[in-house]
């Protein structure tokens, strides 16, 4: 089998591994760079437990040609608390506790990926911004509610999660 | 088996790679190739990837291009071309659509096709990788093996208006979803396209027909939402039986022609 050597950028550091044909961004991700933060659900796009973030855009890394991340930035859950320095949560991994946001606890890092990419892009996102964020990803707990008010509360700045239903 | 993987810089050599090798498919936006990929598909064993800008390229004149590698998500962000945003934002989840493409989307499979039925109903042309022309229209019919390289259509005069109809919300695949581009002041091609209603994105002749010229009147309205399903045969699986696709038609169309 073929193996094409491809470099990118994983959670801020620089990497350079080897990937297989045909092979997907989430096999990748956990067997050959050893982040086991993106979660295999379906294999099929269907769940979003893989999401994780491509030069900033959520990307469902099941359903990724790993060789098309070359030159990329990728950014997993991995990466959420370390870029806060010495392990500390960052408000919005804060704010799924704070919530009781996880219950199995499966879908959580797909869902934390999803709500990184909506708050990068619209840090005081509406109710139903919020639930149009999390759409590709599902909770087979079905917490959502919990989900939704955790990524309100860290868009409210730590507040109370009502604050952002106004 | 593995799938090997070929990336080519230029339209025109993916083309004849994928015109040459019929047991090569094309990683558009992958979405639906993956998926196959990882259930270790065997009727293809090559992806092929195009990295020429002018696959991903935009034009907004009188005519209106899209390069096939155009993204679900770039399309609902572009400032002109607001007409299409509902029809982007439709297809899958915001992760679907960072990377999903419309050239991808006229050959997926139902329930899948939106962005398909809107082109039909736009009256879009594709364009291979050596200009040939081909009406979306008779391209989702099932067309002779070619790298569509881009859809053109001329910038809509008239209204343009799009339903999708799902049982899970936010997100859930379409039950049927309606394109239809109604003339403003009574010239033009009044054009209602279905997806779900048939094997592939149709036309709704009999609702056009009763509508012509006439798509804001009562009682067009009424007679086309009778014909909606008049010569389709619906998809009958598990998201719906085709009786009822063929009862609830009607009364979705009535509604987006209703809808101001
Ligand atoms: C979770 C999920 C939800 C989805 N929801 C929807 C939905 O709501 N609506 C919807 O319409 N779709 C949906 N899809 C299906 C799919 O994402 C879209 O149809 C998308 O537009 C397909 O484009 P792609 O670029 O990803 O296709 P790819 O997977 O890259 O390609 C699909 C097929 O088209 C062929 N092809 C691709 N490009 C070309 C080309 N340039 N020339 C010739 N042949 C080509 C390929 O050979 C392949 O057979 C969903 C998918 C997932 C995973």
């Amino acid at each position: 089998m073929a193996k094409t050597p491809i470099a990118f950028t994983h959670n801020g550091d620089e990497r350079a591994v080897f990937v297989d044909d045909g092979q997907n961004l989430l096999d990748m991700l956990r067997r050959t760079a050893g982040d086991l933060t993106p979660k295999y659900g379906c294999g099929q796009g269907t769940c979003g437990a893989c999401t994780v973030l491509v030069d900033g855009a959520p990307q469902l890394a099941c359903i990724t040609l790993a060789e098309t991340v070359d030159g990329r930035r990728i950014d997993t859950v991995a990466g959420l608390a370390a870029g806060q320095g010495g392990g500390r949560l960052s408000p919005l991994q804060k704010a799924f506790m704070d919530n009781f946001a996880a219950q199995c606890g499966y879908c959580t890092d797909g869902m934390l990926m999803s709500a990184t990419a909506l708050l990068a892009r619209n840090p005081r996102p509406s109710r139903d911004e919020v639930v149009e964020a999390i759409s590709g990803n599902l909770c087979r707990c079905t917490g959502y509610e919990a989900i939704i008010n955790a990524v309100l509360q860290a868009a409210s700045g730590g507040g109370s999660a009502q604050a952002g239903r106004r | 088996m593995p799938v090997a993987v070929s990336t080519f810089r230029t339209l025109s050599e993916a083309a004849r790679a994928f015109e040459s090798d019929r047991a090569a498919r094309i990683y558009s936006g992958g979405t639906i190739v993956m998926r196959d990929v990882n259930e270790g598909d065997v009727s293809f064993n090559r992806l092929i990837r195009i990295t020429d800008p002018a696959y991903r390229a935009v034009s907004v004149g009188s005519e209106i291009r899209l390069g096939g590698g155009v993204t679900m998500g770039e399309i609902a962000a572009h400032r002109d071309l607001a007409f299409l945003a509902p029809v982007a934002r439709a297809v899958g989840g915001p992760q679907v659509r960072t990377v999903a493409t419309v050239a991808g989307n006229l050959f997926a499979p139902r329930p899948y096709g939106e962005m398909a039925a809107a082109l039909v109903a736009l009256g879009a042309v594709a364009e291979t990788a050596e200009g040939r022309r081909l009406p979306v229209e008779e391209l989702v019919r099932g067309a002779p093996r070619a790298l569509v390289a881009a859809v053109a259509f001329p910038r809509p005069s008239g209204d343009f208006r799009f339903a999708k109809v799902t049982r899970v919300r936010p997100k859930g695949a379409a039950l049927m979803s309606i394109a239809a581009l109604l003339p403003r002041g009574g010239s033009g091609e009044t054009r209602i396209v279905f997806n779900g209603m048939g094997p592939h994105p149709v036309r709704a002749v009999a609702a056009e027909r009763a509508l012509a010229g006439r798509a804001s009147d009562p009682s067009a309205i009424a007679a086309a939402a009778r014909a909606a399903a008049e010569g389709l045969s619906p998809l009958d699986d598990a998201l719906a039986s085709a009786w009822y696709r063929r009862e609830v038609a009607g009364v979705h169309l009535k509604r987006l022609l209703e809808s101001r």
